[in-house]
């Protein structure tokens, strides 16, 4: 089952590699990784999708919690958190198909960031089943190049998950 | 007043109250080992970088303090690894300190340059690249802290050899700032009250210790709770100490080559109290057929050990001794309200195990390591003595036939079951407990993976003995290969090329000397104990002698082979 780990750690050299150690060690996979500083400059948040049963998971995050520069761990539950990916997508368009991506793009409140003679690039925001979606929509045309910025997530409401 | 980078460790090492480096200077150390010379810290020079790992390790265990280690760049830190696995795995204080190629060449695979950091990531509790000089005092202070805090283990602090040599204005902080490591020591107390009544309750309750109520300096509470509750107690390897195995209650060590009496004992029992031990699959044996019929209470000061291995029902995160001591305020309480539970039966059936498979083996023309270790228990078991091994049949006839009763007088490599540990242990435990005699109860080929530090003992005049069960074999390989691969050996005879060990005792300058028949074992062991140094004793034992009783492997606890009178 996937889960959602949102990590909060000290934003100091070296914690990304204590935290991506710990996965490898313990035979954890990581779907996706997100990482950038927090409000707080001395801070950084991590959100880590992972693919474990419940019991290995509990493990992972006590592990966790055993970094000396781990400072909190959620397990966030998809149904209280709002959950986002940035995908960027070159694909094939003839100035015929153009108008027909244009469109497509429209009605997921896509952008088109870049275009070219033979392609255009769509930048894409949302949830995986979203952005898989899109993506289904697009392969016809030919998807020449795909990147993903990985699963950022926050819970829900004014409760401060992590 | 500017002070060096190098200094700045000395005088925060100072600050820590060390008193022992144990090390091996090179080029990246050198401004350190340069400032080393104005401070009043011994620093012990060893032959090898291993040793110097261990030698702190075992200090530490010994005394309850933080052990030191140093090493230089590239080689040096890798040459400490082993070591530093070691005292992870057995959850020991250890502070390393290695040398790093300066600043500006990290990364460009210098000269003797290792990634370090990299390197020893998975192994230890913390550790730290010190970038700037400035950073010295807290970054020192918080290794200290983090080694011996919570669950103890080793921190290393990776110092390149140009902030070493930079120049800081020196103070050592008062406080600390770690937010996101807090170890607790606290019980819950609702978690304890429960604990309470369960134990009271409980019908077929065993007591199962481990390493933890050592580090923790809780033997005093342990053995107050087993006479308060009468429950047997069982201890790990580590463990040994914890609680005296000269008592009545005491069941010696369960596991593997544990006694027939402890095996069975938790493997029957309804309710097990497991304080400071972590459920090893050397304990467990086939983990699904444990103690099925168990409730468990897991102490531990580690929430990631809890449940890890064996389901929890009273998980109790804390310090053994903080949550030892409300506990037994609680039982008490219980205690004077009802009875306790009827538990002649299960105490009749555990003396009838102590009676029915005890520990036992013959001994006939040819020495058997079991009788030698059994003589140095009887020649030292009235003074204080300290107990290292080696790794292999060595370690685990030392651990069955040396009873222990105190606290951090057995040292011996657990988790990582390093060989070479019981040479370069009694030498940082002859120097954490120089009033101690010192014991390394070793084989054969643990001694030779590490002998090379005899010069170290020498030099140091120090007064340990080396007993050396020499069967001229990779002895516990030979006994797995014996009984599961069908007497197949293969490349486990050491008895060609390995050395006269009286003679190579005498090369560095030790006292060499060897019993070669049953008779011989007590005079040559007086003579060694009599002798003010090192001294290094060739025990010729029964060559393929067998450690029992022993679990098969992937079988269930209770299911023993061997050690019985036929």
């Amino acid at each position: 089952m996937k889960h959602t780990l949102s990590v909060l750690v000290e934003n100091k050299p070296g914690v990304l590699a204590r935290v991506a150690s710990l996965f490898r060690r313990r035979g954890f996979n990581i779907d996706s990784l997100a990482v950038g500083p927090t409000e707080d400059p001395a801070t950084s948040r991590m959100t880590i999708v992972v693919d474990v049963a419940e019991h290995p998971l509990e493990q992972v995050e006590k592990q966790l919690h055993k970094l000396v520069n781990v400072l909190k761990i959620s397990d966030l539950d998809p149904k209280e958190s709002v959950e986002r990916e940035l995908v960027l997508i070159k694909v094939d368009a003839t100035a015929k198909e153009r108008p027909e991506i244009i469109e497509i793009v429209d009605i997921f409140r896509a952008k088109i960031v870049d275009v070219s003679q033979k392609t255009v690039t769509v930048e894409v925001t949302g949830t995986g089943d979203k952005i898989k979606a899109m993506e289904d929509l697009l392969r016809p045309y030919g998807i020449r190049e795909l990147v993903r910025t990985g699963k950022v997530a926050l819970g829900r409401g004014s409760v401060t998950e992590a | 007043m500017k002070i060096t980078g190098a200094q700045a460790i000395v005088k925060s090492l100072e600050k820590e109250g060390v008193e022992i480096i144990f090390g091996y200077p090179g080029g990246a150390t050198l401004p350190i080992y340069d400032a080393l010379l104005d401070s009043k810290m011994r620093h012990i020079l060893v032959r090898h970088e291993q040793c110097a790992a261990h030698a702190a390790d075992s200090y530490a265990r010994a005394t309850g303090k933080v052990g030191v280690c140093m090493a230089t760049s590239g080689p040096g830190a890798t040459n400490l690894v082993t070591g530093i696995a070691n005292a992870y795995m057995d959850s020991i204080p250890v502070v390393a300190i290695t040398g790093q190629v300066p600043t500006p060449v990290i990364g460009t695979d210098a000269f003797q340059e290792a990634d370090t950091t990299g390197i020893t990531l998975p192994i230890v509790k913390h550790n730290y690249l010190l970038k700037d000089a400035g950073d010295i005092p807290t970054m020192f202070k918080e290794a200290f802290h983090i080694a011996s805090t919570g669950r103890p283990g080793p921190v290393l602090i990776d110092v390149p050899k140009d902030v070493s040599q930079a120049l800081i204005d020196y103070k050592y902080p008062e406080s600390l700032s770690l937010p996101g490591y807090k170890p607790t020591y606290r019980g819950h107390a609702k978690q304890i009250k429960q604990a309470a009544k369960a134990i009271v309750e409980s019908k077929k309750p065993v007591i199962y210790a481990g390493g933890g109520v050592i580090s923790s300096g809780a033997s005093k509470e342990l053995k107050a709770l087993a006479e308060l509750t009468q429950i047997y107690v069982t201890t790990t390897l580590l463990g040994k100490g914890a609680f005296p195995e000269t008592h009545s209650l005491s069941l010696g060590m369960l596991g593997m080559h544990g006694t027939r009496y402890a095996n069975y004992a938790i493997n029957e029992s309804d309710f097990i109290v497991a304080i400071g031990a972590r459920f090893d699959d050397r304990v467990t044996g086939k983990l699904s057929e444990f103690a099925k019929g168990a409730r468990i209470i897991h102490i531990d000061i580690d929430p990631a050990e809890i449940s890890k291995s064996v389901f929890a029902h009273i998980p109790i995160v804390g310090d053994a001794k903080n949550v030892l001591q409300p506990l037994m305020e609680a039982i008490k309480k219980l205690q004077e309200k009802k009875e306790i539970a009827d538990r002649k039966s299960w105490n009749a059936q555990i003396e009838e195990w102590k009676r029915k498979h005890p520990l036992s083996y013959r001994q006939g023309d040819v020495i058997k390591p079991e009788y030698v270790v059994e003589q140095i228990y009887e020649l030292t078991k009235d003074r204080e003595t300290v107990i290292t091994t080696g790794v292999g049949q060595n370690q685990m006839w030392a651990a069955q036939y040396y009873k222990m009763t105190k606290p951090r007088t057995f040292i011996s490599s657990g988790g990582l079951g390093t060989m070479g540990f019981g040479l370069p242990a009694a030498i940082g435990a002859q120097f954490g407990r120089p009033d101690a005699l010192v014991f390394d109860i070793d084989g054969d080929g643990s001694f030779q993976m590490v002998s090379q530090d005899l010069a170290t003992a020498v030099y140091n005049k120090l007064p340990i003995n080396v007993a050396i069960m020499n069967n001229g074999y990779l002895g516990m390989v030979r006994q797995w290969q014996e009984l599961f691969y069908k007497r197949r050996y293969c490349q486990v005879d050491l008895a060609v090329g390995t050395p006269d060990f009286v003679k190579l005792a005498e090369a560095y300058g030790a006292k060499g000397l060897r019993a070669c028949h049953p008779d011989e074992v007590r005079p040559v062991l007086e003579q060694a104990i009599a002798t003010d140094g090192p001294v290094v004793i060739d025990f010729l034992v029964e060559r393929e002698e067998n450690v029992f009783p022993m679990v098969v492997p992937g079988a269930p606890i209770s299911q023993m082979i061997g050690g019985e009178e036929e």
